[in-house]
């Protein structure tokens, strides 16, 4: 057997390890026994240990776990702020960590939306979500014309000119993740975003956000504390357990896409959520 | 309809009572004078002060000296606002550098500055130099020290947003840093402009022949007391004009900063 063909079989059976349903496409990031430590003059913490997942290209993954579990954790490491202490995180095959040094080319095109919006408060809400267009050297027509267009999306329409001061909690974030969408990440990187939202945008924008994920066939890390929005979203939902995080269960989730509202009156769906949600519970006890 | 007219009457409310504030002052101050039958050495009666600022303003010696002052204390101000941005800067970047200064920044602060003065007379002599480098020397600590602060004050998040888009260097400050750091910047120089006239003014009563601080110890000399009272009007009036105008920057530069909002709650 050439190193070639033996490189293929195990290709193939890392895709069949991550055992999705209609998955399309290669491994888009990779996991390999993630662990991260923090050690602080207090405390030393074990945040992760020994995290392996591999997402599809185009796949959906909420993470789901108590407060606590390491999910920001996790999710920082992915976006290339923070090194992990142990194992590796492949994007696309190639390395993203090369010790505590972040590949920045490997990170290209790549949307987060943070726990906190961090919006810059001397910009007004459009030069806010053009930000990562700026950066990127777009000129300004179009990338104002693009941010009305995103303020649109996310509900913010009228509210261009206005100062993230004048804006509600909710708001805020939305412009977050207007900003994140801006530049049509193919990774979207998503912590807890719709945590300020009441229950009606919060079921506007997962809608939303389904949409705009199936549109850009972009990749989605998107954690929550909402079981619900986890299945009603995810392809697969990871059940992260706390001290040390660990993945204690993935769930795959079989509901063909694009999901109206409605599924979630479906008896299975409910059985989904409820088992979850018991798994959670145990959590709890620990 | 009546949320906006309420506002605007907010707005309106400093221009009607500081009016009121002053005519009242000088109502009480003229009874005091009466009733109280002070002499006129001690206490000038308010026209006669009035007067007297008339006759100083229309003197072309008073503006020559007025100019100096301000000049000092602009040279002096703005010599405080290169170097004390420039400094704070960089020992908010540099932590083992502020941490090996810190010892000699803390006595240097502690140090009461006014007693240099006649040590600095001496160095730079009775000309304009000394009380530039003396107002210089004020106006530099409250920038110096509020950059540090700003520099070291940017949000860990904001920060992780451009990490996250990529940024480079340059970015990070334009878009960061610097509008980051600038109402900190803003804040030392509204304590440091007050600051720098203090400077000039102390500087010119301790040596040299011009200035409004020259002019104060003269009518002093003189036993003049409405041309002392005139005099001081005047330096209030150039410390108000200065202070406005770097405040008016700060409502320019960062109107969407917490401090100018609040100012716009209070004042319009
Ligand atoms: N910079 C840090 N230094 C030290 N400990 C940290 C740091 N960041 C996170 N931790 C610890 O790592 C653990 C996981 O934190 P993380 O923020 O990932 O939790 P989380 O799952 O996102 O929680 P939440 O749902 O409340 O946002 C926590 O115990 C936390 O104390
Ligand atoms: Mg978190």
């Amino acid at each position: 057997m050439s190193p070639d063909s033996a490189e293929a079989v195990s290709a193939t059976a890392g895709a069949r390890q991550s055992t999705r349903t209609g998955a399309a496409g290669a491994a888009k990031l990779e996991l390999i026994g993630v662990g991260k430590e923090f050690r602080t003059k207090r405390a030393h913490t074990v945040a992760l240990s020994d995290i392996n997942l591999t997402i599809d290209d185009g796949e959906f993954v909420s993470i789901i776990g108590r407060s606590g579990c390491g999910k920001t954790t996790l999710l920082r490491m992915l976006a290339g702020l923070l090194s992990p202490t142990t194992g590796r995180i492949l994007v696309e095959g190639r390395s993203l960590w090369n010790g505590t040094k972040v590949d920045t080319s490997v990170v290209s095109q790549l949307g987060v939306v943070f726990q906190e919006a961090n919006l810059f408060p001397w910009y007004s809400v459009a030069e806010n979500i053009a930000l990562p267009l700026q950066l990127r050297g777009d000129d300004k027509a179009s990338r104002m014309k693009r941010a009305y267009e995103l303020a649109e999306l996310v509900g913010l329409a009228g509210f261009e000119r206005s100062y993230p001061r004048e804006l509600s909690g909710g708001m805020r974030q939305r412009v977050a993740i207007a900003r994140a969408l801006s530049i049509n990440p193919k990774l979207l990187l998503m912590d807890e975003p719709f945590g300020a939202l009441d229950a009606l945008t919060r079921e506007r924008m997962n809608l939303e956000l389904q949409r705009i994920s199936l549109a850009t066939k972009a990749t989605v890390v998107f954690i929550t504390h909402d079981i619900n929005e986890a299945v009603f979203l995810g392809d697969r939902v990871v059940h992260l357990t706390p001290r040390p995080g660990r993945i204690h269960q993935i769930r795959t989730i079989d509901f063909p896409k694009p999901r109206s509202i409605d599924v979630q009156t479906e008896p299975e769906f409910g059985a989904i959520v409820r088992d979850l949600r018991h798994a959670l519970d145990e959590d709890e006890k620990r | 309809m009546r949320g906006v007219s309420r506002d605007r009457s907010r707005k309106l409310l400093p221009w009607i009572s500081t009016p009121i504030i002053l005519v009242l002052a000088f109502i009480a101050w003229d009874v005091f004078v009466r009733v109280s039958g002070i002499s006129d050495a001690v206490v000038p009666p308010p026209q006669k002060v009035l007067s007297e600022l008339v006759t100083v303003l229309g003197t072309a010696e008073t503006w020559e000296h007025a100019w100096i002052t301000t000049s000092e204390t602009l040279g002096g101000f703005l010599i405080a606002l290169v170097v004390g941005v420039v400094a704070g800067v960089v020992l908010g970047k540099v932590p083992w550098l502020e941490l090996s200064l810190r010892p000699v920044i803390v006595a240097s602060q502690v140090v009461p500055k006014v007693a240099l003065v006649p040590l600095f007379v001496v160095w730079f002599g009775f000309g304009i130099t000394s009380k530039v480098v003396i107002s210089a020397m004020l106006a530099f600590f409250p920038i110096m020290l509020n950059t540090q602060l700003g520099v070291r004050s940017v949000d860990a998040g904001q920060r992780e947003v451009m990490r996250s888009l990529n940024a480079t260097r340059w970015q990070t400050f334009r878009h960061l840093e610097m509008k980051s750091t600038l109402p900190y910047v803003l804040a030392g120089m509204e304590v440091g402009i007050v600051l720098a006239i203090i400077g000039a003014i102390v500087g010119e009563y301790l040596g040299g022949s011009e200035g409004l601080g020259y002019m104060l110890v003269r009518t002093l000399n003189d036993l003049n007391a409405s041309a002392m009272f005139a005099t001081t009007i005047l330096l209030s009036l150039i410390g108000l004009l200065l202070y406005f105008a770097v405040n008016a920057l700060k409502r320019f530069l960062i109107p969407w900063h917490e401090s100018v909002y609040a100012q716009q709650d209070l004042n319009g």
